[in-house]
């Protein structure tokens, strides 16, 4: 649990007054563009920040608040670093026995074997790190990490380094592992496909807050500001005029949700329409002009444009063939709208 | 519509002339290595009985607590300086950062005349002792330090830094992640210290204490002023006080075993450290802070060898400098400056063109051949100077002697030695000692460098000619100016070679020093060795340069 945390360094705030809880054996997730702090976060749960204010509990022990800040080696919480961090001059087995010196030398080399098994390295407990490619190291870094059984397993970034294609293949079955093993962890990506296969509680990061908690799902149809609608997958936001507090008129014509949007009668709006929410309908009298596309093998992104100049952008399945410059019929099926008060300037908005 | 036949090799065909040229360059600068390590198979004459059963026990002995203590005492003061400077933060640890590096500029026999001009009895230290205590002569026990142990001292300060620099390179090179592992994994920092950090850091600083270790054996002067037998002084005396040139010949190819030893060392060591390189990506250090008392101890624990190696016997060398400043710097000393200055351009001119020449030898034709001859050429960087002296003299007196009967043959008239005791031959000896220096840096530059870079330049329509005029040299000058500038400084310092090989009467200011304090005049080769001291501080700036950079270039 971490509660109220501000971090600091030499007076330039990075991490201001955040809230996080995890339940036990729960995956969670700080996801946010590079620069956000949340791996400064990270970092302070594991106890190698120093905090300037709040407290952190792990598994119900405070482990950092005023005037107390456990050192690393007395929190009981295992990391896996971004380049994973083996110990080039250990072998794998005794990489995974590095935390383990409080054992006996049987029971070490029991659990060295059963952490190997877990993450299917079983047998290369000889080999040396510099021999295994990079996902093999980055499953010696987890069965290092978790050997100690620690009370929570710190990631971060911990895919980064790998190719695109194996990121998301990865991120669930280390999910499954984890599971497996009930260990809770708390996870640190900017990218928002590895956090969704991964985490059960996704937090969303920028300046050094947290935006919004939730799942994957609740932060990419409910997102709770701008910055969220921005950053959790594509979108564009369309100004409009709200009528009532299900409806708001737009370029597109009179939207309506099945819940309150939560905007004042008569105040100028902003719908978030994600590319999935217009259709490609030849039939529509709606005509929008293709200004740009990008093949991605089942459908095509069309950037459209409508008679204002307003871009939007449309998911089409890739056999509807349109050129640039065409004009195509299109149509909005949102139930749900997310809106947000019209923002002057708002292309400032990181 | 492409339609070409491609083969395998060289797309530029040239004559081998410039890769048999290098090999003979490399046959050439490699002769008195040859020669030396051609007598072991000379037989064993009476001489090297007598030596076998009385000093040459004492010069192994001897050598090898030397090599003992130097490696303890460069050890603690090389990694201790490195681990504080590089990982905690301390008062002062920006400035002992470059400031550490400066006994390099100290050669060992000049900081050993300074201390022993310092400690002695009519020394300020002694005096000042009896002036405190009253006490008078006899009445106290004071170290002496013409003695092994004070050898050891005085090598150890200005040796460390070599153990220094690779320590703080490996320490800085590690991910630092892998500290901070072994941290969540339940190990303090000072645990943490010893199973992460110093085996990581092993191969880098066995590699630096190699160094040290075969700077340990060359060494003649201290050794000499100390009256310690070791090789060097051996190979001396069997020469000069026995005339023995084979008994010679043989101590120094034994004394090349230690090194190639060493050398083996720290070549193993370098290539393991490739593995302990385990991250590409470097986070900017967060250094440790150390508050109150631990504090004050880092400091002091960096002030030590700063203070002893450099700034206090820098201090009483220019103190001793102004008290004779009046009489010294007369026509004669700036002679001996002249000497010493051309003599090293001349050499650090001539190890620069022979390095480009095989440095480019081994771009154009990398041949298995032509980069052996390449290594074989640098193989002089570890060789005492006393060794490869006798690897000179040997071969160049008997080319003389070989000239001279073949004239008074020939023609009745008798040419006496050509070679020997000519600058010549002092230049000779200074490339094969120093010529790894400049063609390790010009290799570096040339490194840089990439055939791509050539490839492009010459697909934009430049002639190889003009690839070498407008990117090459622009790219290599820094190289080739730290070149020059290191072989310059080397000869500079350099004692041994050029004290058996200068012509007669000729006399540089390391020679100079040398006498003098033999004659127990320090005060009056002050002059002379602040001159070399000064010199010797421009590699160590250019050094300290590079760190204050590496510094800034991490990102973050």
């Amino acid at each position: 649990m971490i509660s109220g945390v501000s971090i600091a360094y030499d007076g330039v705030p990075i991490v201001s007054g955040v809230d996080f809880t995890l339940a036990r054996g729960a995956i969670g997730c700080l996801l946010g563009p590079s620069g956000c702090g949340k791996t400064t976060l990270l970092r302070a749960v594991a106890g190698f920040e120093p905090l300037a204010s709040g407290e952190i509990h792990l598994h119900g022990r405070q482990v950092a608040g005023p005037g107390l800040n456990l050192p690393p080696e007395e929190r009981r919480a295992g990391m896996v670093f971004q380049d994973f961090a083996l110990f080039p001059h250990l072998s794998v087995a005794r990489n995974v026995a590095f935390g383990l010196r409080f054992l006996g030398r049987r029971e070490r080399r029991v659990r060295v074997a059963e952490l190997l098994e877990l993450v299917g390295m079983a047998g290369a407990g000889d080999k040396y790190p510099h021999q295994l490619s990079g996902g093999q190291q980055q499953r010696i870094a987890l069965a290092r990490a978790m050997a100690p059984r620690p009370d929570i397993l710190l990631l971060d970034e911990p895919f980064s380094s790998m190719d695109a294609e194996l990121r998301e293949q990865l991120a669930r079955e280390v999910r499954e592992l984890l599971k497996r093993e009930g260990v809770t962890a708390i996870l640190v990506t900017h990218d928002q496909l590895e956090a969704f296969a991964m985490a059960d509680r996704i937090a969303v990061m920028s300046g050094g807050r947290i935006h919004q908690v939730g799942s994957g799902f609740d932060l990419y149809h409910e997102p709770a500001d701008r910055f969220v609608a921005d950053f959790i997958g594509q979108g564009i936001m369309l100004p409009g005029r709200v009528v009532d507090d299900r409806r708001i008129d737009t370029e597109l014509g009179p939207l309506t949700g099945t819940s309150p949007h939560g905007l004042a009668h008569g105040t100028p709006g902003e719908v978030l329409l994600r590319p999935d929410d217009i259709l490609h309908d030849d039939a529509s009298p709606l005509r929008a002009e293709v200004v740009n596309r990008a093949f991605r093998g089942a459908e095509y992104l069309y950037s459209l444009r409508l008679a204002s100049g307003q871009v939007i952008l449309c998911l089409v399945q890739s056999h509807h063939n349109h050129a640039i410059g065409e004009h195509i019929g299109i149509r909005v099926a949102v139930d749900h709208l997310v809106a947000f008060p019209r923002e002057t300037g708002s292309h400032t908005q990181e | 519509m492409i339609n070409a036949t491609v083969t395998a090799g060289s797309p530029r065909s040239r004559p081998g002339y410039w890769a048999w040229g290098v090999i003979a360059l490399a046959l050439t600068l490699a002769l008195p290595v040859l020669v030396v390590l051609g007598f072991l198979f000379a037989p064993a004459g009476e001489v090297w009985e007598h030596l076998a059963a009385t000093v040459l026990q004492d010069y192994v002995v001897n050598s090898l607590w030397l090599m003992l203590g130097v490696a303890v005492g460069t050890l603690i003061g090389g990694v201790g300086t490195a681990w504080l400077t590089s990982m905690c933060r301390f008062p002062g640890r920006g400035l002992f950062e470059w400031a550490l590096l400066l006994p390099m500029a100290m050669p060992a026999y000049i900081i050993a005349y300074t201390y022993t001009g310092l400690l002695d009895f009519a020394g300020p230290v002694q005096t000042l002792l009896r002036a405190w205590s009253g006490w008078g002569y006899g009445d106290y026990w004071f170290p002496e330090i013409r003695s092994l142990p004070g050898a050891v001292v005085m090598l150890s300060l200005v040796l460390y830094p070599y153990v220094y620099l690779l320590a703080r390179a490996a320490f800085l090179g590690q991910s630092l992640c892998v500290l901070d592992v072994s941290r969540t994994l339940g190990n303090g920092p000072w645990r943490t210290f010893f199973t992460v950090a110093l085996p990581l850091a092993r191969p880098g600083i066995v590699a630096g204490l190699s160094l040290a270790l075969m700077e340990t054996l060359a060494d003649y002067g201290t050794v000499q002023y100390f009256g310690i037998a070791t090789f060097t002084t051996g190979i001396f005396r069997t020469w000069f006080g026995l005339g023995n040139t084979v008994a010679a010949a043989q101590l120094a190819a034994l004394l090349l075993g230690f090194i190639f030893l060493l050398i083996l060392l720290e070549r193993l060591s370098r290539r393991q450290a490739r593995y302990h390189q385990t991250s590409q990506r470097h986070q900017a250090i967060r250094r440790y802070p150390l508050r109150g008392w631990r504090g004050l101890v880092a400091f002091v624990f960096c002030l030590i060898p700063l203070a002893l190696g450099f700034l206090l016997p820098a201090g009483q060398l220019a103190a001793w400098a102004l008290e004779v400043a009046s009489t010294s710097l007369d026509a004669a000393f700036w002679r001996l400056v002249g000497h010493s200055l051309g003599l090293a351009a001349a050499a650090a001119l001539l190890a620069l063109l022979l390095a480009l020449i095989l440095g480019y030898g081994q771009r154009l034709r990398p041949t298995p051949g032509v980069t052996l001859a390449v290594r074989v050429a640098g193989l002089g960087y570890a060789v005492p100077g006393t060794v490869i002296a006798v690897g000179v003299i040997i071969p160049f007196g008997w080319l003389d002697n070989q000239i001279d009967a073949w004239m008074r043959a020939t023609f009745g008239l008798s040419t006496g030695l050509l070679l020997s005791g000519t600058l010549a031959a002092l230049l000779f000896t200074y490339l094969v000692r120093f010529l790894a220096v400049s063609l390790q840096t010009v290799e570096s530059g040339l490194g840089k460098i990439r055939p791509s870079m050539d490839e492009s330049a010459l697909s934009l329509g430049l002639r190889p000619g003009t690839v070498l005029w407008r990117v090459h040299l622009p790219i290599l000058r820094g190289s080739l100016f730290t070149a020059l500038l290191l072989v310059f400084v080397d000869v500079l310092k350099e004692l041994p070679a050029t004290l058996i090989l200068r012509p007669f009467n000729f006399n540089t200011l390391a020679v100079r020093v040398y006498e003098l304090a033999a004659d127990e005049r320090l005060a009056d080769a002050a002059p002379a060795a602040l001159a070399i001291v000064f010199a010797g501080l421009a590699p160590v700036i250019l050094l300290s340069r590079s760190i204050t950079r590496s510094r800034h270039a991490q990102p973050h």
